[in-house]
């Protein structure tokens, strides 16, 4: 007796679980209002992608053309396929010192996977993913980027 | 050809209305009939009347098929908050017609030591058996290729057939992967032709009669899953798990489980052979939909209730072939909820489900049934 009453409780159980699901599924299906696609080439222009989102390695400068990069190369030591290149150059500090700076930055889209390693190991914070995701183009070297802009300077006190 | 026939004979018969054919097709049947018969030989009048069927049936085919597979595609991305084929035509309708001329196209790749005969057979007795259903299914008052007075079982009959064909599908490929596809899809369908066939037995208790007519014309007062109360509602179940089962769509899609199987028994099919067996599954559900709606939910018979004759005046304003549709794709859509709701089976608890569950069930709905009609507690 007792196992003819699990066996019709395991039934009772079985379908109400069933329904449950097709509930959930059934309420999705009736709420368009949740589609989460986008259409993208219609939307374009009032795109926002997402703040999180890795688009390419960019280097932010302020207003007055300077960034936070030192050129100490550890971006391009933990970078998993050498994506990053730096060449730097030593300048004359005003008291008359001599200290290392960077020169070019190079950022090859074309081999990077996005990993985030540079960004995170940056000791001065200096680079930063842009949102950007229309990267195609019709010549391979335009993938090679040199984010440090030309004639930019080291930002004040960033060691 | 055809309407210079209906526009003679309804000129000069009888002037019918030509909303009316919507309510009775055989008033646009019948006068072609009389018309063929009067000027051709029994024999070519009846050609020529098989051959109009069957280009009927074709063109139907076809356009089920390829609403169905974009019908899929649309409910599982609803499911899925996603938007589903949007770019060809409006809401992507011409999507899957695209996609069966790109299949057209495509070679027809020949398998090395694959017997080549029944590699080729295979996919056209699938197609063949879905004809001969569709043929024996009323789709609309006076839309109906054949009525046998044993319509209901014949259909189980013939529809069980298409096994043959999965089985030799996946025989000749001469792949493990279909030859595994094929064997579990013959298990499958096999085990759960047993429940639908008492759940359809429970329905033909309620009726008295296997002619689909007779059992459509029987719920004129209410359908049967109202007028059976309790046992039709579980039988309607059992066969609506049961059907989902035979046609090996999901949750049951043992036979192709695309993460174990890549595709089961279709997997060295390429082109158009491909399309035919991906249409025939397509159309089997229609099929299974479609028997459910007659034999549970009246088929083509509007929704009426008992003697409220003026509530049933109102609904028999809306045309028999909608009624029909509508309570087609409602059953097709809940086979859709099934397959994006519910994870896979694994096989012994496929088998565990119909030999354990089901089929103790049925026997006992069909027996209680059985006493219902008896002592007449039905409505």
């Amino acid at each position: 007796m007792r196992s003819i009453i699990e066996y019709l409780r395991e039934i009772v159980l079985g379908i109400w679980s069933l329904l449950k699901g097709m509930k959930v599924t059934s309420t999705y299906f009736f709420s368009p209002g949740k589609i989460v696609t986008q259409k993208y080439p219609e939307n374009r222009k009032s795109l926002v992608m997402l703040e999180r989102f890795k688009g390419e390695v960019v280097m932010p400068h302020n207003e007055k053309n300077e960034h936070k990069c030192t050129g100490c190369g550890i971006c391009e030591i933990n970078c998993p396929n050498g994506t990053i290149e730096i060449i730097s150059k030593v300048i004359i500090t005003e008291d008359g010192k001599k200290k290392k700076a960077i020169d070019k930055h190079i950022y090859r889209l074309g081999m990077c996977t996005f990993c985030a390693l540079c960004v995170k190991t940056c000791p001065s914070n200096a680079l930063a993913f842009s949102q950007k995701f229309e990267h195609a183009v019709f010549n391979r070297a335009l993938l090679n980027k040199i984010l440090n802009k030309p004639g930019s300077q080291l930002m004040k006190g960033v060691e | 050809m055809l309407p210079e026939i209906v526009a003679q004979n309804t000129s000069a018969s009888q002037s019918v209305p030509w909303w009316k054919f919507f309510y009775d097709f055989s008033l646009l049947t019948q006068p072609v009939d009389v018309w063929l018969k009067g000027s051709v030989s029994p024999f070519w009048s009846t050609v020529i009347e098989m051959a109009i069927v069957g280009v009927l049936f074709l063109l139907f085919y076809a356009v089920v098929g390829l609403f169905l597979v974009y019908a899929e595609r649309k409910v599982c991305a609803f499911i899925q908050n996603r938007l589903g084929p949007n770019r060809i035509g409006p809401f992507g309708i011409f999507q899957t017609v695209a996609d069966l001329i790109k299949l057209l196209f495509k070679e027809l790749i020949p398998i090395k030591n694959a017997d080549s005969f029944l590699f080729n057979l295979a996919p056209f007795i699938v197609i063949i058996v879905n004809f001969m259903v569709l043929a024996a299914i009323p789709f609309s008052k006076g839309l109906h290729a054949i009525d046998f007075n044993i319509g209901i079982f014949y259909v189980i009959a013939v529809s069980s057939m298409s096994v043959v064909g999965v089985l030799l599908a996946g025989w000749s490929s001469n792949s493990k992967y279909s030859l595994i596809g094929a064997m579990r899809s013959g298990a499958q369908i096999v085990s759960y032709e047993l429940s639908i066939g008492l759940a359809i037995i429970t329905i033909v208790i309620l009726a008295g009669s296997m002619q689909l007519s007779e059992i459509i014309e029987a719920q004129r007062t209410g359908w049967f899953i109202f007028k059976g109360h309790i046992p039709a509602l579980i039988a309607f179940v059992i066969y609506i798990i049961s059907s989902t089962a035979e046609t090996n769509r999901g949750p049951f899609d043992m036979a192709e489980a695309e993460s174990e199987l890549t595709a089961g028994y279709h997997t060295e099919y390429s082109g158009i052979r491909f399309a035919f067996f991906y249409l025939a599954e397509y159309i089997n559900m229609f099929i299974v939909a479609s028997i459910a709606a007659t034999l549970f939910l009246g088929g083509w018979m509007p929704f009426h209730v008992g003697s409220w004759d003026g509530f049933n005046r109102i609904m028999d304003f809306i045309p028999p072939f909608i009624w029909y549709i509508g309570k087609t794709f409602f059953i097709i859509w809940i086979i859709m909820l099934f397959k994006w709701t519910f994870p896979r089976l694994r096989i012994d608890q496929l088998l565990t489900l119909e030999w354990k569950y089901l089929l103790p069930i049925n026997l006992l709905n069909v027996l209680i049934m059985a006493f219902i009609v008896l002592m007449g507690w039905h409505f």
